[in-house]
């Protein structure tokens, strides 16, 4: 290539790039930047940022009241929500590789609640887990069980969102399914002609297949359990029976704290309290958090970029 | 020596036609067991949306017992929605925001992906590893500077901050359609570039139309996450109820004293009609799509 070419293709390299280099700049680089500077600062939005140092970390490691469960909730839905995720997504594309008619049907049935809008999810979860008039618990007692008040209680708050989060497998289901057709049939046979039972093979066969899928699952789950918002925050509405019109305040984590996340305490101290300084140190422990987990992924992912 | 065969030959006849029933039943058995098991899978993810839509058509006291089945069909709660609720705002609202969110992100993210895809240049392989860091990053990171940004410009209160940043394109479609740009043949473009096709042609006259399924596949999922956002329109318009979306409607739905399980019903069920119409209709594009968020290799 002589210069003047390679000059032209750098011209036009930056030129299809540069709407995301921008982006990268504005949505990116620079408020990552902005929050370590309002880490150090107290700000409300209405007078300009006074730099106070490291207060606002002390407040982190001794005084905030709630963080500590919220990080404890965040981590209870890693280590909870996202296991049994994998397990029944794993399960539910399991039974359907092998059902030969009306398999596009059951496909299209139990993918479609993942579409379903978290919000409107949320509702119908809490009206079907309702304690007193609810479905779940009209069926649990007509079986004579008593059933537990769900999201009014709090130990059964988190262990209903995980079943509203079970209900929305349809995207791990896809990729499971697909990954679990490409496992070459010679494998199973190999194996079967060495004797192996059904569990031998799904351990000896199945699962090291599919290592690559299951890996991009349990982080991007993670990374996605990390962000847990939307259903935690509409099931406390929705559950406190608090009548939201603008401007009134709802506590957050309803019942008890039972469902609040780190999110959550965020949005709560930066935008109900404007404690900018304070919620920008959340921030950056989510961040270095969800970093950990993303280094995690892109290490092991070198068969998920492809040839680069 | 015809006798020996036939004494050898019986046992292992039957042998093998035992053993042929037998697997015969196990294979009738497996065949009941993992029907049975799909179908209890199928009423559990169908249980919740037919529940919400029995209780959608009860009367407001009925709505507030424990019956399942409604003894009275009341349609009208959804014209009674309606005229209790800015329902068609919201709606009007919802679409503005994912179709201009939409158009933008295709505007934005396709030149880029066919960047990463096609071009060889220095520093490419870190550039596809920012595009998959930024995916991964929870927007709750970055959201409270982004915040006072756009409060600056007094764009607080709008759907704008959540539409302008798509046009400096998105992440997780550039990271889809660059995986599917990875598939495709170059020769086609090559046989163009050689024609005197400039890049910009190529990329528009034979690469585009080539792209059609994943181009259709990113718009729905941004379409998708755009109708479904929460985080963002009540971060942005929470307070302003004027520029609420369904998602914010809903949530904050609430007939005048108490929970009116009814119209909340009838209001949920509007909400997830269309994402599951639309799915329906576009079927393969999106299982195809879903497909190439996974993983290849």
């Amino acid at each position: 290539m002589t210069a003047v070419a390679a000059r032209r293709h750098r011209v036009r390299v930056l030129l299809f790039l540069s709407p995301w280099l921008a982006g990268v700049g504005l949505f990116l680089v620079y408020p990552l930047l902005a929050t370590v500077y309002f880490s150090f600062t107290q700000y409300d939005l209405l007078s300009s940022p006074v730099w106070v140092g490291l207060r606002n970390w002390e407040f982190l490691l001794h005084k905030d009241p709630h963080v500590g469960q919220a990080m404890r909730n965040t981590l209870w839905l890693v280590v909870v929500m996202v296991p049994l995720r994998v397990c029944f997504g794993l399960g539910v594309a399991g039974v359907l590789t092998r059902i030969r008619s009306g398999a596009g049907l059951y496909r299209t049935l139990f993918y479609l609640p993942y579409l379903v809008p978290p919000v409107a999810g949320t509702l119908a979860f809490v009206f079907l887990l309702n304690p007193g008039t609810g479905p779940v618990n009209h069926f649990l007692h007509g079986i004579g069980i008593n059933g537990p008040a769900w999201f009014n209680d709090p130990r059964w708050a988190k262990p209903a969102l995980v079943l509203l989060s079970l209900w929305g497998i349809g995207d791990l289901m896809v990729i499971f399914l697909a990954s679990l057709l490409d496992v070459p049939a010679e494998l199973y046979e190999a194996a079967a002609l060495d004797g192996a039972g059904g569990w031998q093979r799904f351990r000896y066969v199945t699962l090291p297949a599919m290592s690559p899928v299951l890996v991009f699952a349990g982080v991007t789950g993670v990374i996605a359990s990390l962000q847990y918002f939307t259903q935690a925050m509409v099931a406390a509405r929705v559950a406190s029976g608090a009548t939201d019109a603008p401007g009134t305040q709802v506590s957050p984590g309803y019942p008890d704290f039972s469902t609040l996340t780190l999110p959550q305490w965020l949005f709560e101290e930066g935008f109900r309290q404007y404690n900018i300084g304070y919620a920008c140190v959340l921030a950056l422990v989510l961040f270095v958090v969800a970093l950990g987990f993303t280094a995690v992924l892109l290490r092991r992912g070198a068969g998920l970029i492809g040839e680069a | 020596m015809a006798v020996l065969t036939t004494q050898r030959s019986v046992p292992e006849a039957s042998a093998y036609v035992a053993g042929r029933r037998r697997a015969r039943q196990r294979r009738f058995l497996s065949f009941v067991g993992t029907h049975a098991i799909a179908l209890a899978l199928a009423v559990m993810f169908a249980a919740p949306v037919v529940f919400v839509f029995l209780t959608s058509v009860m009367t407001d006291n009925q709505a507030l017992t424990s019956d399942l089945w409604p003894h009275q069909w009341v349609w009208s709660n959804y014209r009674t929605l309606f005229s209790q609720a800015p329902v068609l705002t919201w709606l009007r609202n919802t679409m503005l925001y994912a179709f201009a969110a939409t158009a933008l992100m295709l505007l934005s993210s396709v030149p880029v992906a066919y960047a990463l895809a096609r071009f060889r240049f220095a520093g490419r392989r870190f550039a596809l590893l920012a595009v998959i860091a930024t995916m991964m990053l929870p927007p709750q990171v970055v959201a409270v500077p982004l915040y006072v940004l756009w409060s600056r410009y007094h764009l607080t209160g709008t759907l704008w901050p959540l539409i302008i940043p798509m046009m400096f394109g998105d992440a997780f479609s550039i990271f889809l359609l660059r995986q599917f740009l990875v598939s495709l043949p170059s020769e086609y473009a090559d046989a163009a570039r050689c024609d005197g096709c400039g890049e910009l042609g190529v990329l528009l006259r034979v690469v585009l139309p080539m792209m059609k399924p994943a181009l259709a596949a990113v718009a729905l999922f941004q379409f998708f996450y755009s109708w479904n956002d929460y985080y963002g329109p009540l971060l942005y318009v929470g307070e302003t109820p004027q520029n609420w979306t369904l998602s914010i409607g809903l949530s904050s739905f609430r007939a005048v004293r108490h929970v009116q399980w009814n119209l909340t019903m009838a209001a949920t069920l509007l909400v997830m009609m269309p994402v599951i119409v639309v799915f329906l209709l576009a079927q393969r594009v999106f299982v195809e799509g879903v497909t190439l968020t996974g993983v290849k290799g």
